[in-house]
Formats: structure tokens, sequence, C-alpha cells
């Protein structure tokens, strides 16, 4: 059943046009890569999906509904979290205020603290510590799980592994699957393809804010990548 | 012993300029909102205090629960309706319409309650005093004043650090942004937050209006000693305003011990030097 839907997106930063007419669908509990070089447009997808950049009232569909003029915080509310890039925990509030931040909408579903901590262990034994005073994989697990808080039906994940060693990205990823075992539909933004190919069903390249190819993330052509990701 | 009870007295005097400075602090510290029409906010406390007061023939300190909630409610519409507006475009839009406010309650209480000094009776317990050891004595209203400083101080503390309105004050603070992506209404929120400044402001406008006259042009000057009190202590630490607060009392009181004419000088002096020697104030907090 199709939980998310844009419809010729355009989302624009005062006069300078980001994205031009992006259809995207994503599924219930399906993991949809969008990948593309910097500057393609893959943070303003997800963030006027999310309500952080207004867009046109009818350009992004939520389970039917149209929300694109909806604020972000209305989105949450809805099921539409987001990891931010670069992690963005707040500094002055320690590991458990983040994630308890995180259920501020208070939306009901089987995501709470203690399933947090059992996805990522090492989080109880730091969780009175300052967030900034954790490394950067932990601060990555810390913003996947803020995002979870919410009971997301749709998880937004920017750049998960920014920054960040293989090793933890590994640990990270491994972790996504456990998420979208719950139904919840996640949508990854990532610059390194292999990573991004291997963790999703479908993926989606964009090119200077235009969709430069759609396909399903097995078996896809090579070269085709390469031409939609660089423009050839 | 003369010493001691020159930093005994201005310490409880700072008690009230914490007061007035808690309002100040809250609102920079959560929405970064500099406040021009503080101090005339106070002000207005004190003649909504006045009225009821003369209404209801309550005492004043018994006013505070008509007050306190008016305040709120003025606060909340104030933020909700007005203030929103002007803090995504950078620091000068809340200045000048703050700045508006200030005129448009000066002159809106010239205009109803005239130019006369006004005063709240509270009866015997302003002048009521204990005698300590040593012969220091101290006033019953200025301990009074200095505990309810302590005591709003402390239960900021609480709401801040136990409660998720606190939590959700503290993330906004940090990132406004990110938190309204983590379902926080920062609009909604600003407003409380802003009602929550109105009510130390109310307790503030009243605890002070019974110990001084007060005129509709007094606004301006404790707007003053609330910055100074705010700026010593360190921008956006709650702990830090009240100390800037009682640093500002005990300075005005040493320079009233060498003569009545230093004493305010005294407090701008102390100000000055704190801002030559640590420009970010002695606890700071706030990061930008």
């Amino acid at each position: 059943m199709t939980l998310l839907q844009t419809k010729n997106l355009s989302a624009f930063y005062g006069d300078f046009q980001a994205l031009f007419e992006i259809d995207v669908t994503v599924n219930e509990g399906e993991t949809v890569a969008v990948i593309g070089a910097n500057g393609a447009g893959k943070t303003t997808l997800l963030r006027s999906v999310a309500g952080a950049l207004p867009v046109a009232r009818e350009s992004v569909l939520f389970d039917g509904q149209p929300i694109g003029d909806k604020s972000a915080h209305d989105n949450v509310l809805l099921g539409i979290a987001m990891v931010p890039e670069g992690r963005r925990l707040f500094p002055s509030l320690s590991v458990e205020e983040n994630l308890l931040l995180g259920g501020h909408s208070k939306r009901a579903g089987t995501w709470n603290l203690k399933r947090v901590y059992d996805l990522f262990p090492r989080l109880y034994d730091l969780r009175h510590m300052p967030a900034p005073t954790l490394s950067g994989g932990q601060q990555q697990m810390v913003a996947i799980g803020r995002g979870l808080m919410s009971n997301p039906r749709l998880l937004l994940c920017d750049e998960l592994s920014l920054g960040l060693a293989p090793v933890v990205i590994r640990d990270i990823y491994v972790s996504l699957a456990a998420i979208t075992a719950e139904r919840t539909a996640v949508v990854l933004v990532e610059p390194d393809i292999n990573r991004a190919l291997d963790a999703s069903s479908r993926f989606y390249c964009l090119l200077e804010g235009r969709l430069a190819l759609s396909e399903p993330s097995k078996g896809f052509d090579r070269a085709a990548i390469t031409a939609a990701y660089f423009g050839l | 012993m003369e010493w001691l009870n020159v930093l005994i007295q201005g310490s409880l005097l700072g008690g009230i300029y914490a007061l007035f400075a808690i309002g100040l602090s809250l609102s920079f510290g959560i929405m970064r909102l500099v406040n021009i029409a503080h101090g005339d906010l106070i002000i207005l406390s004190a003649y909504v205090a006045l009225v009821v007061t003369q209404q209801t023939g309550l005492d004043p300190i018994s006013s505070l629960i008509i007050v306190v909630p008016v305040m709120f409610g003025f606060g909340y519409a104030v933020q909700r309706g007005l203030l929103n507006f002007t803090l995504t475009g950078g620091l000068l839009p809340p200045l000048l319409v703050t700045f508006g406010i200030s005129i448009i309650i000066q002159n809106g209480l010239l205009q109803v309650f005239g130019a006369y000094t006004r005063r709240l009776q509270e009866g015997s317990i302003e002048t009521a005093s204990l005698q300590l050891p040593g012969g220091i004595s101290i006033g019953v209203y200025p301990l009074l004043v200095f505990v309810v400083a302590l005591v709003g101080v402390a239960s900021l503390q609480l709401l801040f650090y136990r409660t998720g309105l606190g939590r959700a004050f503290r993330a906004v603070s940090d990132d406004a942004d990110t938190a309204e992506l983590m379902g926080i209404d920062n609009r909604k929120l600003y407003a409380v937050a802003f009602g929550i400044a109105m009510i130390f402001t109310a307790i503030a406008g009243v605890l002070f209006a019974i110990r001084t006259i007060f005129d509709p042009a007094s606004g301006p000057i404790r707007l003053i000693l609330a910055f100074e009190a705010v700026i010593i202590g360190g921008l956006g630490n709650i702990w830090g305003t009240l100390l800037g607060g009682v640093l500002l009392g005990v300075a005005q009181s040493i320079g009233a011990a060498f003569s009545p004419t230093w004493q305010i000088l005294a407090g701008h002096l102390a100000f000055l030097i704190v801002l030559i020697v640590r420009p970010s104030g002695l606890f700071p907090r706030t990061r930008d």
C-alpha cells in the first residue's frame, strides 16, 4: 500500500528552485534509497516531505492525504520522523532527554525508551551523559532512537554514515533491519551508493533537482547509475 | 560588623533585582528575545495590582492570585499574536517591536492613570524587622522578597530539568529547527515561555510597588537593572541571574555606605567592571 507519494513536487529556497517536478512513492514497510551527487536535492526532498520546507499542498500525499502545506510538528503527529543530517542532537540535553524529546508528540506505538535501549544496548550505560560527549556513531544511534520515539510510519534518514567509521556504519545499518521489521517505511539518503543499494529495495537517483533514474536496487545496471549520477 | 551589615542588606536588595531579571533572562534564554518592554511590563503589573486591590479590597500580595493569571494570559497572547512574527528576521525586529510596546504601555498608563506616583500598601510587614546578634537588623519584607526570588529560581530549575515542558524549552533554545522536526510546536511553546516570564514579571512588579513609589515612566530604569543583573550573571543561566541581582544589590549598598548619592552609580560601575573583565558574564551558558 502506498504510504508516501509526491506528485510534481517542486521546492524553492527563495528564488532558487531546488527540486523540479519530482514524483516518488514509498510503500508501507519499504526501504527506499535516494542517491545523487552533492547539491542534487536529496536533503531538500526529505525536508519537503518532513514539512521543514513549505511546498504546494497537493504535491506531497501521506496516506492519501495532502500534507505539503503542513508544518514539521504536525507531520510528526501523522507519523513522519526525520533523522537529520549531522545528527543535530540537542547539546544541553542528556542522551535519555534527547530520546524522550523525540517522544514529545506522544504518538502511540511500539517504540519506547526500553525498546530503543534494546536496539542500541550501548546507549543504556551512556543515558545520563550529555549528548555531545558521545562518539559520532553513538550520537547517530541516539538520533535514530530519537526519531523512533515518535513511533513513525515513515522514517527519513539523512546521511546516516556521515563521518563514521565503516565498522560503525555496518552496525547502524543492521539496526535499520530491526526498524523495517515493524512495518516502518524508511527513506535513506546516502552518498555511498553501494551501501544505499544494499539496504534498500528500490532507489531514486536525483540529478540537479530532477529525477534521473528510478529502479529496483537489485540487479541494477551499474553504467546506468553512473550516467544518472553524474548526468553523462 | 558594619561591612557584614552592608553585605546582608545588599544581598537582600538584590532579591528584587533578581526578580526583575528572571523574566528577561527567560525570554532571552529560550527564544533569544531581547525584550525592551520588560521594565514597562513590570510597571504594568503593578498597575494591574493597583486596580485589583482597589476593586476587590484584597491586599497587594493576595492580589497576585488575580494579577499572575492576567499577566500570564497577556504574555501568552502578545507572544502568540505579535512577537512570534518578529523572531525569524534577526535581532532587530524584536528590538523594534518591544520598543514600540514599551512606548504604548507607558503612554497608555499615562492616559488611564495620569502621571501621579502610586504605591501599594501591604501594612505592618513593610516596616517589621528582625534583630540579629551583633546589632544587625534586617527588614522582614526585603527578606521575604529575597526568599521569593530564591524560590522562583529554584522552581524554574525544577521546571527546566525535571519536566517535559522544561526539556522542550531547553531543546528549542538549543536548536529551534530541529525541535520543530521532533514534533514541538515552537510558536505555542514560545507563547507559554513568555507567559511564564510574565508570571515572574507580575510577582516582581507587585513586590516592587509595595516597597517603592511608581508612575507610568518607572519602567525603563527597571529594565536597565534587569539587564545588568542578567548580563552580570551570564546569558541563559537562571542561577547566574539571581547572583547577578545580588551582586548589583551588594555593589549599590557598598556605594551607599560611602555616600547615598553613590548608590545607583556603584551598581552601574560594578556592571561596567564585569563587562570589561568578563564580557560574557560570570556564568554564561548560552552559546550564541
